[in-house]
Order: C-alpha cells, then sequence, then structure tokens
C-alpha cells in the first residue's frame, strides 16, 4: 500500500513536473498555426518593409523589431551596473541589518505593477526627460528604457543575490588567507566564481524587458519608427509587445492583420528563446570549467 | 497510513463535488436575471464618458438595470458585439463593410442608431502662439510636410504630432476628413514619427504639458488645460472654432456622428434603453458634456 501511495504521488508529481512542457509546446503550435499563414498572405518582402500601418495593408515589422531592441538594450544598459551592483551590495557588503531591510524592498518594487509605473512615467518620468535633455517630446524609448529598468533590476537583484550566496565561504577565507582586501575577494573571487548565476540573472532581465507591455506602450509614443543612429535612443519607438496589445482588441479573427500580430508573437517567442537558450548554455559552459577547477 | 490516503483523497473528493454543486446553483438564476436587466455597452472611447452618463442616470430610474459600460475603440466595439460578448456597441464612426461581412457570416444583421454628433478639436498647447491653422496646413503636419511650428505662423519649434492608435475611430475619420481631406483618391498616411497614444486622455495630457505638440480629440474631450485652434477648411479662412453651435449650423469643418449599434433590430431593455438614449433627457447629457445632441426628428 505504501508503494503504490508513493507511486501514485510520484507520477501526479511527474505530470505536474512535464506539464510545462505540454503547455508550452501547445502555446507554439498555436502560434505557429495562427501566424504562419502571414507567410502566405503577406509577401516576405513588405513584412521586411520599413512601414507599420495595418488599417492600410502596410505591414513593415522592421520598426517593431527595431523598437523593442533599442529599448531593451538600453534599459539593461541601466539596469545591469544598478542591479549587480545592489546585489554584490546586499550579498557582500552591507551589514545584516542593512541586508535585511534592503532585501524585502527590492521585492516590494518587483511588486508594482507595470502600469502603475506606466502612470508615474507619464505624469512625472516623461516630463522630466524632455525638459532635462530638451527634447521635443518626453515619450521616448528613453523613457521606456528607464522604466523597463525599474522593473528588471528586481529580477536581476534577486538572482544575481542568491549565485553570490552559493559561493562557497571557503574561497573568500582563501582569499582573505592570502592577503586580498574586501574589494580584491569580491572583484576577484566571488564575482568571477558568481559569473554564470549574474549571467542569468542578466538574461532573464532582458528577457523581463523584451516581453514588458504595459509601461512601455504608455510611454514609448508608439510611433513605428525605424533605428536611424543614436538619435533613435531619444525618439518615439513602437515595439512589437504594445503592437499586439494595442492592435489585438480591434482585429477581425482571421484576418491578415491577426496573422501578422501572431507573426509578431512569433518573433517574439524566437527572441526570447534565444536569450534562454543562450544563458543557459553559457552555465553549462561555465559548470564544466567551474568543475575542473574544483577538481 | 494504510487507510489516511484514501480517506484524505475522499474528503478532497467530497469537498472539489461540494464546491461545484454549490457554483452551479449559484449560477443559474444569476443567468436567469441577467437576460432581463443587464446590458454590456462597450467601444469607442470618444464615448465611453457619455455612455458612463447615461448609464448611470438611466440606472437611477430603474435601479432594478445594471448597465456596463467599457472603452476600448469603436472597432473593439464592433468586433465584441460580433462575438456576442456585449449587446450594445458604441462606435465613433460608421460600421466598416468587412465589419458587416463578418457579422453575416455569424449570423446578424448589425442596425445603427445615430445617438449624438461630435466635434473633433485639434489642440495645442496654450503657451503655443498659433490659434488657427487651415485643415491643409493640418494635413501637412500630419504627413510629415510641415516639421517646424515657423512655417505656420509659430515659434521656432519642432513639431510633435499626437494621433489616437489605429484602432480608434477617431483616427479613421481624422485620416479620411483631414489628412486626405476627404478626397477618397488620396493614399497619404499619416507620417511614421506620429505618436500614436492608446488613450484619449494620454493625448490631453502630453498637450498640456508639451508646447510643441499638437493633437486632436473629440470637443466632448477637451479640457480647458489645452488650447482649440480655429480651422478652415478654405485657405483664405473663414476660421471657425468647434462648439455646439458651429457644429449644428455646419460651419465647423470637422464634426461627425456618434453611433450605438445593436446586433439585430432591438427589442426588450435594449430597446427601451436606446429609446430613452434619444429622447430629450438623455439629449441633455450630451450638452453637458462637451458634444452636440442629434435632432429630435432624427
Amino acid at each position: 500500500m505504501r508503494n503504490s501511495s508513493e507511486k501514485w504521488i510520484t507520477r501526479s508529481i511527474q505530470i505536474a513536473g512535464s506539464s510545462s512542457i505540454l503547455f508550452l509546446l501547445l502555446i507554439f503550435l498555436f502560434l505557429l498555426r495562427e501566424g504562419l499563414s502571414t507567410l502566405g498572405e503577406v509577401p516576405i518582402s513588405k513584412l521586411l518593409a520599413v512601414r507599420w500601418y495595418p488599417i492600410e495593408g502596410l505591414f513593415g515589422i522592421l520598426p517593431l523589431i527595431s523598437g523593442s531592441l533599442i529599448v531593451t538594450i538600453f534599459s539593461i544598459l541601466i539596469a545591469l551596473p544598478l542591479g549587480v551592483g545592489t546585489a554584490i551590495y546586499i550579498g557582500e557588503i552591507a551589514p545584516r541589518s542593512v541586508k535585511e531591510i534592503l532585501k524585502p524592498m527590492v521585492e516590494v518594487l518587483a511588486g508594482i505593477p507595470s502600469v502603475v509605473l506606466g502612470f508615474i512615467g507619464i505624469l512625472v518620468l516623461s516630463p522630466f526627460l524632455r525638459r532635462a535633455l530638451d527634447l521635443p517630446t518626453g515619450l521616448t524609448a528613453l523613457s521606456g528604457a528607464v522604466l523597463l529598468a525599474l522593473i528588471s533590476i528586481p529580477t536581476i537583484v534577486s538572482i544575481a543575490e542568491d549565485a553570490l550566496y552559493a559561493v562557497p565561504n571557503t574561497y573568500r577565507d582563501a582569499s582573505y588567507a592570502l592577503g586580498a582586501s574586501h574589494w580584491q575577494t569580491i572583484w576577484g573571487v566571488v564575482i568571477p566564481a558568481a559569473r554564470s548565476g549574474i549571467l542569468t540573472a542578466v538574461m532573464l532581465g532582458i528577457g523581463r524587458s523584451l516581453g514588458e507591455t504595459m509601461a512601455v506602450m504608455m510611454v514609448t509614443g508608439n510611433a513605428p519608427t525605424i533605428f536611424s543612429g543614436l538619435s533613435s535612443f531619444i525618439a518615439p519607438v513602437r515595439t512589437m509587445t504594445a503592437t499586439i496589445a494595442s492592435e489585438m482588441g480591434e482585429v477581425a479573427t482571421g484576418s491578415t492583420h491577426y496573422h501578422v500580430l501572431f507573426f509578431i508573437g512569433i518573433i517574439l517567442f524566437i527572441f526570447s528563446l534565444v536569450i534562454n537558450i543562450s544563458s543557459s548554455s553559457a552555465i553549462r559552459k561555465r559548470g564544466e570549467k567551474k568543475g575542473q577547477v574544483v577538481s | 497510513m494504510k487507510h489516511s490516503v484514501p480517506g484524505w483523497m475522499l474528503l478532497a473528493a467530497l469537498l472539489m463535488v461540494a464546491c461545484s454543486s454549490s457554483i452551479q446553483q449559484d449560477d443559474s438564476p444569476s443567468e436567469q436575471i441577467s437576460a432581463q436587466t443587464y446590458i454590456e455597452n462597450k467601444g469607442s472611447d470618444t464615448l465611453v464618458n457619455l455612455a458612463l452618463a447615461w448609464a448611470e442616470r438611466y440606472q437611477n430610474k430603474h435601479p432594478d438595470v445594471q448597465i456596463s459600460v467599457t472603452g476600448g475603440g469603436s472597432g473593439t466595439g464592433f468586433t465584441a458585439l460580433i462575438n456576442v460578448t456585449i449587446d450594445l456597441a458604441n462606435a465613433s464612426r460608421e460600421i466598416k463593410p468587412e465589419e458587416i461581412e463578418s457579422a453575416k457570416e455569424n449570423g446578424f444583421e448589425p442596425v445603427e442608431f445615430i445617438i449624438a454628433n461630435d466635434a473633433i478639436a485639434v489642440i495645442v498647447n496654450k503657451e503655443n502662439p498659433v490659434s488657427m491653422l487651415t485643415l491643409e496646413q493640418v494635413s501637412r503636419i500630419y504627413k510629415g510636410e510641415i516639421r517646424n511650428w515657423r512655417e505656420v505662423g509659430g515659434e521656432d519649434r519642432p513639431i510633435v504630432k499626437l494621433s489616437r492608435e489605429t484602432n480608434s475611430g477617431t483616427h479613421v475619420y481624422f485620416l479620411e476628413t483631414v489628412v486626405r481631406l476627404g478626397s477618397s483618391e488620396d493614399k497619404s498616411i499619416f507620417s511614421a514619427d506620429t505618436l500614436l497614444l492608446p488613450s484619449s486622455e494620454g493625448i490631453i495630457a502630453e498637450v498640456r504639458d508639451n508646447p510643441n505638440a499638437i493633437g486632436y480629440d473629440g470637443l466632448g474631450y477637451v479640457t480647458p488645460e489645452v488650447k482649440k485652434v480655429a480651422l478652415a477648411s478654405q485657405n483664405d479662412g473663414p476660421y471657425i472654432l468647434p462648439s455646439a453651435e458651429t457644429v449644428i449650423n455646419g460651419q465647423y469643418p470637422i464634426s461627425r456622428h456618434l453611433y450605438m449599434y445593436t446586433r439585430s433590430q432591438p427589442e426588450g431593455l435594449v430597446k427601451d434603453y436606446l429609446d430613452w438614449v434619444r429622447s430629450e433627457e438623455a439629449q441633455m447629457i450630451v450638452t453637458e458634456l462637451g458634444f452636440v445632441p442629434v435632432l429630435a426628428e432624427e
């Protein structure tokens, strides 16, 4: 009897574990089914055009891809030093009492709904950036990137901090024993040892930025402009996610526009897949090397 | 241990059965009620405030009736109407042939009701010295041919163009009537750097704050914190400010009907509501909210 109940529990856990694979497959199949017919309806040359204006049949998705990349790259440039810095401070430097306040605070930051951040973005951030940088408008990729950095920092902090925590104390002790200072230990021993975890943190942060919708839709101005040099960082952009969110409600099911929106969904899916695969392969490589070092 | 697992499971199963049966019991009567006294109303963001005010007044008069009003855009409303998630669609444009087609495929014949009139106001920041424009100038601004306020008699500032998203009836109306100046052969569209904001409030907020901005919105949405621009359909004037009066006497060049659509000939509560909406009492609310009433004969 004990054996059979054990079997039953194992089986149900197995089902739970593999269900996420099933969901992923179903979602991907659904995306493919709804999106791939785009390739038959809209010639590739039209998809790779530079103008997105779906109500007149202009389905150029390049500006949307460019918009998503601009905002994501910019946001990670802001979030990377802040997030990893916070993690190092919490994990290695801060005294226990400060750490106990700081860590839950970061978690609260993660809990702020993105629509609230978007609201603050419209009312405070974008007018401020417009005045401070003397821009034509504050509704730009820059505003979006700042909000996205706020959204992805908690992810980066908590994962990077876990990675630092996982570094054995013997590493630190050995470093101190060799006469290294606190900072030399952090920079030369702890961070390299936790590098794969920090990399994962950044990758997940990128994924978070790429997929975020609401805050971005509210502050980036949503103009489907294409990348044209550094000035694009302070110009309005339209991201893939904002396009899907604002247009999906309107389209007639089964129309070309509907299929193209799903096609954009496929592209987003592939992007995040690439990010995840590259981060996990980086971890694996790193893991092998570390194994050699330890042995 | 031997018997505890099945016992535990039995309890869980019992609980589940109890829950599901109680849900069913709750469900069926409320569905019956909703068929009689509940109207789901959705669509044009231009109309959402007016529709809310109507719903509120109507519910005061008929406490047993519940009307839920949401926005999202005219296109969203039509899609929801055809998918049978709502009873009444608000629209700031006429239904498109494709949408009628899609309704017919689902076995419906949408019926149109004109329930108010609206002027589209072109708005700028209060600090902007420009206070009148011709329609052609507005069109060239939105097409990206005029890029600095200096070219239309203002200060040396870049023009930031604001528009509603493409699912908005106001967007489509503005495209056809202003950007293309009403010509059906003209295929020009908004320039790519036009900001597409998801809400009317977003446009008002940006125009209020940004002296470079130009936007457009339904007259009912325009607050005193932004400046309405007088428009002229001819290049030599006259320049007319939007108001109920100039819309009714036909002087203001960009005004339009606002609509409600039903899936088929309305009956029962929906019919009663639509009749009331076009009554004198409801049309008073239209005036209060800055829209233009429809005349009683319609």
